[in-house]
C-alpha cells in the first residue's frame, strides 16, 4: 500500500511550469529516490509534499486520505540548503523545532536526550550554533527532522557536507528509521547512493516524470544487451555476428571483457558462445549504473 | 493547534536575553538624563571661565562704567589709550579682548568693535549690547528732561507671561499651557515615530537574518508562513514594549533621584539668583528682590504649567499612544516584513525602504508643523491617512481633537492595517523561499496574486 502518493500535479509560477502532471507513489516503508537534474522540478515536488506552497492542480494523499495541514507533525524535513538559527543554542534551537512539530517540551527533552547520546554530541547542547562545524550543524539538524518521529521522512542531499565515517552513520540511522517504520523520500545527486539505497524512483526532467519504477527492474531493463566475462588467461576474439567487444582488460593472467549482444541474442547464446571461447572465470549481465542512466534519459530528452 | 505562541516565545527571549537589549535598556535612559545634566554643567562651567575686557572709547567717556561688572567678566576701562597700540599686546596684558566704542555708536549701531583672538561666547555679546542699548536708550530719554526718569524706567521694566485658557463647551474654563501641549505633541510624535520605525525595521532584519540562515524553510514545513510572520511581528512588538516600560520606570527612577539630590530645590534658586545676579545690574537686581517678595513669576509660571500639565487629556493620550503604536507598528512591520522577505541581504533593501519611509517621515515633519498650527487643513489630513495618522495623531491630541476624527482615523487605521498584513502576509509566503533573484516591484505584485 502506498504511504503517500501525489496524483497529477500540476504547478506553475507565472509562466513557467515547475511541475507538469506529475504523479508519484511511495509504498510503505519504502526508500523511494526523487531524481533529476538541477532546475527540474525536485524542490518544488518537495515544498508540495511539505504544504509549503500548494500545487494549482492535482491531490496529494498521506496513507490514502488527503494530506491536509495537520499532517505536517507526520512528515520530517531535511532540505538541501540547511539552516539553523546561528545565535542560537543547540538545545534550544532543537527544543524549539521539536515544539513547532508539536511535541511537548517534556517529550521532546527526553527524545533529544536519546539522540544526542546516540549521535555522541551531548557536549554541544550549551554551545552556539555558529561555533560548530559545518558537518556538526548537519547532525544537529538531522536529529532535529527525525525527533517527532514522523512516518514520512523527507531527505534533500542528506550526506553531503559529512566525511566518509559521519556519511555512513548517518545511512546507518536512516536504514535503522526505515527499519522502525518510517517511508524515506531521498532526493540527490549521488547515484551510487540511490543504487545503494534506494527501492524505487521517479527522475523528473523539465517539470515531467521521465523515468520511473523499481531501481533493479530498471538498470535490468536498460542493460538488456551488456555482459561483463571474466576468463582465464589471454584469449582471442573472432570477429563476430553475436555481439561487439566494447572494453577488454588483461591483467593478472586474466582478461575482463564487456560485450554488447547484437540483435536479439540473449543470455544463453552469449554464455554458449564465452564457453567455445576460453576458460570463464565469471560471467554477469552487466547492469549500467544509475548514473549512467541518469545521464542517458536525460540526455536522450534533452 | 497554532504554534504561534511558541514562535513569539523565541522571537521575545532570544531578542531580550541578547546583550544589546540589555545595555541599550539600561543606557538610553542614562544617556536621556546626561542630555539635561550635561547642558547645566556647561552652564555652571561658563560662570568659572573668568573674562577681562579692556573698554576703549575714543575721545570720550560717555559709557564709563555702563557694562556692569559680573562674576566672570570683569570690563577696564582705559583712558588715552589707542586700540592699534593694544591690538598687538592685549593678550599679554590679560585681556580676553578690546571692545571699542566709537562716539558714532548714538547714530550707528555698527560703532561698536569686539577684538578678540577667539570667537566670543554670544552671552558676552549679548550682555554687551543689552548694557549699551539700555543706556543710550536711557541717555536719548533724558534728552527729552522728563522728571524722574530713572523711577520711571523702572516701573515701566514688565515682564510678561500670557496665560492661556480653555473654554469648554460647558464654559468651564482650565489653565492650558501651549508649551505644555506643544511639549506633549513633540514627544508623542516622535516617540511614536522611533518605537514603528526601530522595531518594525528589527522585524526587517528577523525575516532577513532566517531567509539568508536558511532556516525558514525548514520552519515554514512546521507551520505556516503567516504564522511565522505573526509571531515574529508579534514577539518583537512585546520587546519593544518591554523595552519601553522599563525606559519610563527607568526615567521616573532616575529623575526622581536627580530631584531629591542633585537639584534640591534650594540649589535650583540658588541657581537662578547666581545667575540673576551675574545678568541684572545692582538696581535691577534689588528691584527683582522686591518684586520676589511678593509673587515670584518664576514660581507662578511653574506652578501654571504645573496645573495645565495636569489638566491634559492624559488618559485620552496614553490610550490613543497604545492604540495607534498597536496598529501603526504592525502595519510598518508587515511592511517590513514583506520587503524582508524579497531580498537576499540588508543591502538590497534600500530600494525598496524609501517608499515606506518616506511617509513615515512625511508624518513626522507634518507633526512638527502641527506643534505651530494644529488646525492646518495638512495636519487633519495626515491624521486621518494611515500611513502617517499614528504620528500626526499623536501631535494632535494634546491640542484638542474632535471625537469623530479621531474616530474615523481609527477605523481607517483598522481597515488599512488588516489590508496591508494581509497583502505582506502574501509576499511574504513566495518571497521568503525565492533565492538568488533580484527583486524588484513588480515581481512583489506578481507574488500577491499568485495561489496558495
Amino acid at each position: 500500500m502506498a504511504l503517500f502518493e501525489a496524483k497529477n500535479v500540476t504547478k506553475k509560477f507565472g509562466t513557467q511550469v515547475a511541475l507538469d502532471n506529475v504523479s508519484i507513489s511511495v509504498p510503505e516503508k519504502c526508500i523511494f529516490g526523487l531524481l533529476g537534474p538541477n532546475g527540474a522540478g525536485k524542490t518544488t515536488l518537495i515544498r508540495i509534499i511539505n504544504q509549503i506552497t500548494g500545487p494549482d492542480s492535482g491531490e496529494l494523499f498521506l496513507n490514502g486520505r488527503k494530506l491536509n495541514p495537520e499532517d505536517v507533525v507526520s512528515i520530517g524535513y531535511l532540505p538541501e540548503e540547511r539552516g539553523l538559527y546561528k545565535k542560537m543554542k543547540v538545545g534550544e534551537q532543537a527544543l524549539y523545532f521539536a515544539q513547532l512539530k508539536g511535541l511537548s517540551k517534556a517529550e521532546a527533552m527526553r527524545r533529544l536526550k536519546y539522540w544526542f547520546r546516540k549521535l555522541e554530541i551531548v557536549d554541544w547542547w550549551g554551545k552556539k550554533v555558529e561555533e560548530l562545524s559545518k558537518g556538526m550543524q548537519q547532525k544537529v539538524q538531522f536529529v532535529t527532522t527525525v525527533l517527532h518521529e514522523p512516518k514520512l521522512l523527507i531527505f534533500d542531499e542528506p550526506f553531503t557536507g559529512f566525511d566518509p565515517v559521519n556519511a555512513n552513520l548517518i545511512k546507518n540511522e536512516i536504514l535503522f528509521l526505515r527499519e522502525k517504520g518510517a517511508t524515506i523520500i531521498f532526493s540527490t545527486h549521488n547515484m551510487e547512493s540511490v543504487e545503494e539505497l534506494c527501492d524505487n524512483i521517479t527522475l523528473i526532467n523539465k517539470a515531467k516524470t521521465i523515468l520511473e519504477g523499481n531501481v533493479y527492474d530498471i538498470r535490468k531493463q536498460w542493460a538488456a544487451s551488456e555482459y561483463d566475462i571474466v576468463f582465464e588467461g589471454e584469449i582471442s576474439f573472432p570477429e563476430n555476428e553475436r555481439f561487439n567487444i566494447i572494453n577488454r582488460e588483461e591483467e593478472n593472467g586474466k582478461s575482463s571483457i564487456r560485450l554488447k549482444a547484437k540483435g536479439n541474442a540473449d543470455t544463453n547464446e552469449i554464455l554458449q558462445l564465452a564457453i567455445g571461447l576460453g576458460k570463464v572465470i565469471s560471467f554477469n549481465p552487466a547492469l549500467p549504473s544509475m548514473n549512467e542512466i541518469f545521464i542517458r534519459v536525460v540526455e536522450s530528452r534533452n | 493547534m497554532s504554534k504561534i505562541p511558541v514562535i513569539i516565545k523565541r522571537e521575545y527571549l532570544t531578542r531580550v536575553r541578547k546583550k544589546s537589549f540589555i545595555i541599550m535598556t539600561i543606557l538610553a535612559p542614562v544617556l536621556m538624563a546626561a542630555l539635561i545634566i550635561v547642558p547645566t554643567l556647561l552652564m555652571m562651567n561658563q560662570q568659572q571661565d573668568f573674562k577681562k575686557i579692556a573698554v576703549i572709547e575714543d575721545n570720550s567717556d560717555l559709557f564709563k562704567g555702563v557694562i556692569k561688572n559680573t562674576e566672570n567678566l570683569e570690563f577696564v576701562y582705559l583712558d588715552n589709550v589707542k586700540v592699534d597700540d593694544l591690538k598687538t599686546t592685549f593678550e599679554q596684558a590679560g585681556y580676553y579682548g578690546i571692545l571699542y566704542i566709537s562716539p558714532e555708536i548714538v547714530n550707528t549701531p555698527n560703532a561698536v568693535q569686539l577684538i578678540s583672538k577667539k570667537q566670543p561666547p554670544i552671552g558676552l555679546l549679548q550682555h554687551i549690547e543689552s548694557s549699551l542699548e539700555k543706556d543710550i536708550e536711557r541717555q536719548k530719554l533724558m534728552t527729552y528732561n522728563i522728571e524722574n526718569l530713572d523711577q520711571i524706567m523702572k516701573n515701566v521694566d514688565t515682564k510678561v507671561s500670557v496665560q492661556t485658557k480653555k473654554i469648554g463647551d460647558s464654559g468651564e474654563v482650565e489653565d492650558t499651557s501651549t508649551g505644555i501641549a506643544m511639549a506633549l505633541a513633540y514627544i508623542g510624535g516622535l516617540l511614536m515615530y522611533m518605537l514603528v520605525f526601530i522595531f518594525g525595521s528589527q522585524v526587517m532584519r528577523g525575516v532577513i537574518e532566517e531567509k539568508t540562515s536558511r532556516v525558514v524553510e525548514v520552519i515554514v514545513s512546521s507551520v505556516k508562513p503567516v504564522e511565522l510572520m505573526m509571531g515574529k511581528i508579534v514577539g518583537i512588538a512585546l520587546v519593544g514594549l518591554t523595552q519601553f516600560l522599563i525606559w519610563v520606570f527607568l526615567t521616573m527612577g532616575i529623575f526622581t533621584v536627580l530631584k531629591s539630590t542633585v537639584l534640591k530645590t534650594e540649589n535650583l534658586t540658588e541657581v537662578s539668583q547666581n545667575m540673576t545676579k551675574s545678568i541684572l545690574s545692582d538696581e535691577q537686581q534689588q528691584m527683582a528682590q522686591e518684586q520676589s517678595a511678593s509673587v515670584n513669576p518664576d514660581m507662578a509660571e511653574f506652578q501654571q504649567l504645573f496645573t495645565s500639565a495636569l489638566n491634559q487629556p492624559w488618559g485620552l493620550i496614553i490610550l490613543s499612544f497604545i492604540f495607534y503604536f498597536v496598529t501603526g507598528y504592525l502595519l510598518y512591520a508587515s511592511l517590513f516584513a514583506a520587503i524582508g522577505s524579497a531580498v537576499d541581504n540588508e543591502t538590497e533593501t534600500q530600494q525598496f525602504m524609501l517608499p515606506v519611509t518616506i511617509p513615515i517621515i512625511l508624518g513626522l515633519m507634518v507633526a512638527m508643523g502641527t506643534m505651530q498650527n494644529p488646525e492646518s487643513s495638512l495636519s487633519f489630513w495626515c491624521s486621518l491617512i494611515p500611513l502617517t495618522s499614528p504620528v500626526v495623531m499623536m501631535a494632535r491630541i494634546p491640542f484638542g481633537v474632535p471625537y469623530w476624527q479621531l474616530g474615523l482615523s481609527m477605523v481607517l487605521m483598522v481597515v488599512t492595517f488588516v489590508a496591508f498584513v494581509w497583502m505582506a502576509a502574501k509576499i511574504y509566503r513566495t518571497g521568503i523561499l525565492m533565492y538568488g533573484k533580484k527583486s524588484s516591484w513588480q515581481e512583489m505584485w506578481k507574488w500577491l496574486r499568485y495561489s496558495g
